[in-house]
Order: C-alpha cells, then structure tokens, then sequence
C-alpha cells in the first residue's frame, strides 16, 4: 500500500497545524462559528446529536494493521472504545470532544492518516473495490489511480467551495463492487482494443433527494490524462452547478437540467483548453506509485484445498470468502453485523484483534467495504480455519455476507443531527428473525436491506433490494419502503412500493415481503432481486398491503 | 494606489474605456477574454465566501495569460487566502479587514503543494521527478 | 406548551440545558421558560459564540423531569436507543 514520502507527511503536518491555528482561533472568538463550520467540516468534523463526530478517512478503503491500531487507541483515548466503518470506507468516532481534537489529529499523522475532506463542499474520500489486487477479474489494481487520486484532489485550491459534496469511485472491473454508476465521477478501468489502459468515465450517479444513475461521458480517457479530465469535469460543475438549493446541489442535477451531451461537449471544450497547461502527473510518478501496490508475496506452494469437516466453518467459509487470483488464497469478509449488534461497529477490541490477525495471515492489508464490512484480501486457504477460529471468539466471524442480516443501515436519528427517524432499531429488529438461523438466511439468499435515517441516504437505500427510508411524519418517525434497488453493475434504482409504515409496520411488511419471494420465485438459485425484476412490482405490493 | 473606474462586465461588453472590470460569481470570466489587452485590474467578487466560482475565474484567466491584478474582494477570509493566491489572486479587498499575522502564517503554511494551479509553485510530482 | 433552552459546548460537543441562570447536563434541572423569554436569551447569547445550536425544546413535565416531544430531542438528552449503557440519567432510555 501507499507510503506516504516527506512530501505526503509535510503536507499532513502543515493541514493539522492550520487546524490547531483554526480551532485556537475558534476558542478564542476571533472566528465566529458561520465562519469555522466549513474549516471544520473539511476536517471531518460533525457536531451531532451528543457530540462532534468525526469521520477519519481510510483512502480507497485500505489500512494496515498499525494504523487499525491507532484506531482501535483513538476509539480508546478519545471516545468511548468503538468506531463505526461507514458505506464510504471511512470510520467515525461519535464522542469527540473539539478541545482534544488537535492531539487526536497529532495521533493520526504519526501512522499516515487524517481527516481531511471527509466532509465539506470539496471532493472527498476516494472509493474503490475491497478487492482490489485480489480479485480474479480486475484489468489491474485500480487503487494507485485513487491514490493519484487522492492527491490531486487534496486541498485542491479550485474545487473546495464546490456547490456540494463530491464523490469519486474507481474500480477495475466490469463486476461493480463499489457502486460507481452511484457516485458523481466513476472510473472503471479498461483497456481499449490496442491493449492500452485507461477509463471509461461516468458521471452524474447520486442519490439523496434525487437519486440518479450516473450516465458514461467518455468510453476511454488514457490513463495518462484521467487527472486533468477530471479537473475539466470539476471545473464545469464549480463554475455551473446550482448554488441555489443544497437539494440541487450536486452534478448530478447539472447533468441532468444540461443533458448529457451537452455536459459531455462542455467538459470536452474546457478539457482541449486544460492540455497546453501539463496538469497531468508524469509517468515516473504513476511508476512511482504503481510500485507500492506490488502483489504480496504469495506462496506460491500455498495448498488449494480447505478442510470443511466443520459445518460452521463451511458455512462461513462458502458464505464470507472470495476467490482469489492466486492459486491457493482467498479473501475474507469480515462481518460487523452480528446478531444484535449495531452494522458497521466495531469495539476497540475488536479491532486490535483484526490488527493483529492481518499482520499474521493478511500480509498486513484490511479493507473497509461500502457495506460497512471488513475484508483481509489475502489469506491463505490454509490459514482460514486458524483466522476464522480467532473471529469467532471476537464475534466477528458471523456467517452472512450479502444475507438478510447482512444490512446497511446509517447510523441514523441514534447520533446523526440530520436524521429523521432512527435505522439501527430497524435493522436489529429486521435481522432478529433470522439471527440464529443460517439455514433460513442461506435459503433466502442475497438480499441487500439497506436503510437510511433521512432523504440524505447514508445507507444507500435508494441502492437496496430492498430499501428503507426514514422519515418525519408530524413528529414521528416513520418509514418508506421501496424495492428493487442495485449498487452492482446491474445498477437500478429502488422505488417506492406503497404507503409508509411505522416501527413494528416496516419491520412486518419486510417479513411479508420475504416470505411472498419464497412463495413466487422459480427456484432458490433466483434471487430476491431477480424475482422482482421478473414480477414487477404489483404482486409484491399486493402482499403487503393486504 | 487609487482604483481605476471599475467597470461591470456590461459596461465593459458594451464598449466602456476602463482599464478595471469586476466580475461576479454568475459572469463568464472567459467574456473578458477579448479584453485582457486593456484590463489591468480585474476584480472577482466574493458575495459569500461558499460561494466558490471566483476560484475559477481567477484561474481562467490567469490561464489565459491575463498577468495584471487579480483582486478577491467581500467575504474573503483570511482561512481562503492559500487556496486564493494559488488560484491566481494576487490583491484583497476584503468586508472584514484581515489580521496580518494571521495572514502571514497562512501564506507560509504549506511547503508543498500536490496539484498545478494558478501560481508558480511546483506540484509534489514535479519535485519527485529528479 | 412549555419549553426548555438547550445547546451544546462549543469546546465539548456536550448537550446542554438552561437551568434559569447556568448550563447543566442534566434535562431534569431545566428551567420552563416562555417561548419569548426563550427567543430573547438566545438572542443575547449567540453573538458571544460559545454556545452552539442554541435551540428551544418542547417538553412535558413527567416524574419530576422533562421529556421533550420529539424523538430526536429525547434521544438528544439521553443518548443513543441502540447504548442503554451510554444513556444519560435524567430520564430513562424507555422514554425514547
């Protein structure tokens, strides 16, 4: 993974300094709070419900077992023993106290990490796939391009009082595992038909108040030049996108009120004016980079084969591990959704046992996934019953990936200023039904729940099989339901099925719902999704509004 | 130094003799295009300091070879300075007068930089490449 | 109906109740104020900049405390539903 040079860590020394200068400032009233709020925010740091909640940025989801260290002793020192791994790769800490927090940023640079642009009207964190230099189906690792990236965009002096937030996903498939059609720039790497590497673009993905599937503006941009077209995207969107409403905010309504190909030629035009000026970084640098991304040191004596005598084993074995692109490995997802937990948590503890565990079997490599999961992208099959033994003491070794209990929820009104309704409830009562029963979860097969508190949509809903929306209704809480949404490369929005619910209704019409796709599907290979794409939505409303 | 009559991109569009212009956020920074030879002070309001289009404004023409003043003026605080002076601003006019201390800190904060922007600093890639 | 005055620390994030003439953490010790007089404090305290989100709270006077009308504002004076083990002792984490 990426090492940050004295440049990287000159750079992150100088922004906490600045910070530290801005909160001084802040405590002794010499900025008024109007005025700190978006230096605060471009810090990653939220004032909630209880407290500030930081978002700390994991770039392109990937960490090393020292930094999940610090993590685990930030959640330790700074807030109340646990963090949260959140549907962008990031971690939050829901405790924090502003008058600790330069020490806390103090903490992070000496492991390479920071909170910038996590938050703010600016380009923040990079996503990718949590399999990236593992999976069997990648033209190559897509995670040194987030890390050219990653540093364009940081403190980029154009583009940080954009209109709005603005997200960037890359991967290098044509299976999408990191939602890029949701995302308002995707980057999929290719080849083109001379076997030259670089991207087709897409751009204008969201969701929120207006949730859109992202339209592809360019089949290949070399990836020599994928820096400054994307500058010519940004600049486009700062200079036209709409100022005058945070719920039209985003470009993907400036793609949408322009159409495509005029956006298209508009950020063609501002490109051919951008090339004389040699924005891009030069070749030795992506060498440079390219060069830390090297696959680990396989085994290449590694046995291929996996005792499974153990049912429990198997099942987690069959349920949370991936194929590997090296004979003999695998990659493991690790579950934060428990039975009765909270998804996405993760206790101090926890997390420097999974430090540990990458160190010894993972060649040192954890992956955040935007499913609020973790993942140790190598590890090898003989190894797997040792590690999954480790995590099933901690707790962490739940057998569910992409199953009914496997559910994206926000952290919701339980801690977030902006939510409507509480998620977490929700999905403890959903997966309450099936906690103890593999079987039954197993026979239902891939169902993405995802939930969020508030039309915002941390949790994605507009991208669940079946998605829940929480909302206010004079004073209390109640939820939407909508089905048939997908984050994967068969990208589709999920729509409303009918009228909303309270607590008990939502949790009793996603029983229904379930049990009528058992009734109707052709078989159990036909997933929920599948079925309803076959059926419509008619029959399902029928069983749930009976 | 007194300002020169500053004219509205109108007035300068519409044939006004000034050799100063001020741009709001909504106007076309690249309209001035045809009249850099004349301008020697371009002034790019800030009404609110959220409001970034000024940033690419600036930058446009700078990138476009305009080398006289490029003044920042109204909300502009001095935490937006850095990010303003690389985006080729080179004069403020600030509502609120800024500390000068404080802008001095600010403008010596960082000892590199990762992108190519308005100014002459190298970007992190360059400084690499030997 | 009556109202209480909340905010929260500047230097703590910490949720904060008006008790007539300090801040407390604790909802119980709230003082009832009339949406007016609660409208003027605000106004006298915003300019010094220390209080953030200084807001008034619908509540209803129960078991010799105060439980705010909305779901969010109860979960705001407690703590999290989903941490009974973080939840604040002013009133109960049933009365979310």
């Amino acid at each position: 993974m990426y090492r940050y040079d004295k440049i990287d860590q000159a750079i992150v020394d100088a922004r906490v300094a600045e910070f530290k200068d801005q909160v001084a400032r802040r405590l002794n009233n010499e900025i008024t709070e109007d005025q700190f709020k978006p230096l605060r925010l471009m810090n990653g740091l939220y004032l909630q419900l209880h407290a500030y909640m930081l978002r700390v940025a994991i770039p392109y989801g990937t960490l090393s077992g020292t930094q999940m260290r610090m993590l685990a002793h930030i959640a330790r020192k700074y807030d109340r023993d646990y963090g949260h791994f959140t549907t962008r790769q990031n971690i939050q800490y829901n405790w924090i106290k502003l008058e600790q927090f330069s020490d806390l940023l103090d903490d992070l640079s000496k492991v390479e990490m920071h909170a910038f642009q996590t938050s703010g009207n600016c380009i923040r964190n990079i996503s990718s796939d949590q399999f990236a230099g593992a999976a069997a189906d990648e033209v190559a690792d897509p995670r040194p391009y987030a890390e050219l990236l990653r540093q364009w965009s940081t403190l980029h002096p154009e583009f940080s009082f954009l209109p709005r937030k603005f997200k960037i996903a890359v991967i290098a498939s044509e299976a999408d595992r990191a939602a890029i059609q949701l995302h308002d720039i995707g980057l999929q790497l290719r080849k083109n038909d001379a076997g030259d590497l670089g991207f087709r673009v897409w751009v204008g993905g969201g969701m929120g108040r207006t949730p859109v599937l992202a339209k592809v503006i360019r089949e290949f941009i070399p990836v020599s030049q994928f820096l400054s077209y994307s500058e010519a995207i940004l600049r486009v969107y700062n200079r036209y996108g709409r100022r005058d409403s945070i719920y039209k905010a985003r470009i993907k309504i400036l793609v949408n009120e322009l159409g495509i190909e005029a956006f298209t030629q508009q950020v063609e035009a501002e490109w051919a004016l951008l090339q004389p000026l040699a924005l891009d970084a030069p070749q030795s640098e992506y060498d440079r980079i390219i060069a830390q991304f090297p696959d680990p040191a396989f085994d290449p004596a590694a046995q291929d084969s996996i005792d499974v005598s153990d049912p429990e084993f198997g099942a987690w074995v069959d349920q949370n591990t991936h194929f590997h692109k090296q004979r003999g490995y695998a990659s493991v997802t690790i579950s934060l959704k428990p039975p009765a937990g909270i998804p996405g948590d993760a206790s101090s503890a926890q997390m420097d046992i999974i430090a540990d565990l990458a160190e010894r079997y993972a060649h040192d490599e954890i992956r955040v996934t935007h499913s609020q999961n973790l993942v140790l992208a190598h590890v090898r099959k003989v190894d797997l019953h040792s590690l999954w033994t480790v995590l099933r003491a901690a707790g962490l070794a739940t057998a569910n990936l992409d199953l009914v209990t496997d559910i994206i929820a926000c952290p919701g009104m339980d801690y977030c200023s902006l939510a409507n309704a509480r998620s977490i409830p929700i999905a403890q009562k959903i997966a309450a039904k099936f906690e103890n029963d593999g079987a039954a979860q197993r026979d239902i097969g891939e169902l993405k729940i995802k939930i969020s508190g508030c039309i915002n949509g941390c949790g994605h809903h507009h991208a669940g099989h079946i998605g829940i929306l929480g909302v206010d209704k004079k004073g209390e809480e109640a939820y939407q339901l909508l089905l048939g949404g997908s984050g994967a490369e068969d990208a589709s929005l999920a729509k409303i099925l009918g009228p909303g619910f309270d607590e008990n209704g939502i949790v009793d019409a996603v029983d229904r719902l379930i049990a009528f796709y058992k009734s109707a599907r052709t078989g159990p290979d036909e997933r929920f999704l599948d079925a309803y794409r076959r059926l419509g939505p008619a029959p399902f409303k029928d069983a749930v509004y009976v | 130094m007194s300002d020169p009559q500053i004219a509205t991109l109108a007035e300068l569009l519409a044939g006004a003799n000034s050799s100063a212009v001020r741009i709001e956020p909504g106007d076309d920074a690249r309209a001035l295009l045809p009249h850099l030879g004349q301008l020697t002070l371009v002034e790019i309001t800030f009404p609110k300091f959220r409001d970034g289009r000024g940033y690419s404004s600036a930058r446009i023409l700078r990138e476009a070879g305009f080398t006289g003043t490029l003044r920042a003026a109204g909300d502009v605080l001095v935490d937006q300075l850095g990010f303003m002076v690389r985006a080729g601003f080179d004069d403020f006019a600030p509502d609120v007068p800024l500390d000068p201390a404080v802008v001095e800190r600010t403008l010596a904060r960082y000892p590199f930089v990762y992108q190519k922007a308005a100014d002459a600093r190298a970007p992190a890639w360059a400084l690499r490449e030997g | 109906m009556p109202h209480i005055l909340t905010g929260n620390r500047l230097e703590t994030g910490d949720v904060l109740w008006w008790n007539g003439s300090d801040w407390t953490h604790h909802i119980r010790e709230a003082a009832l104020l009339e949406p007016a007089a609660i409208e003027a404090l605000i106004a006298e305290m915003k300019p010094a900049e220390r209080i953030n989100d200084l807001a008034a709270v619908e509540v209803t006077v129960e078991g010799g405390s105060y439980r705010p009308t909305t779901t969010r504002e109860r979960v705001r004076a407690i703590g999290p539903s989903v941490r009974p083990d973080f939840a604040l002792p002013s009133l109960p984490v049933e009365t979310i």
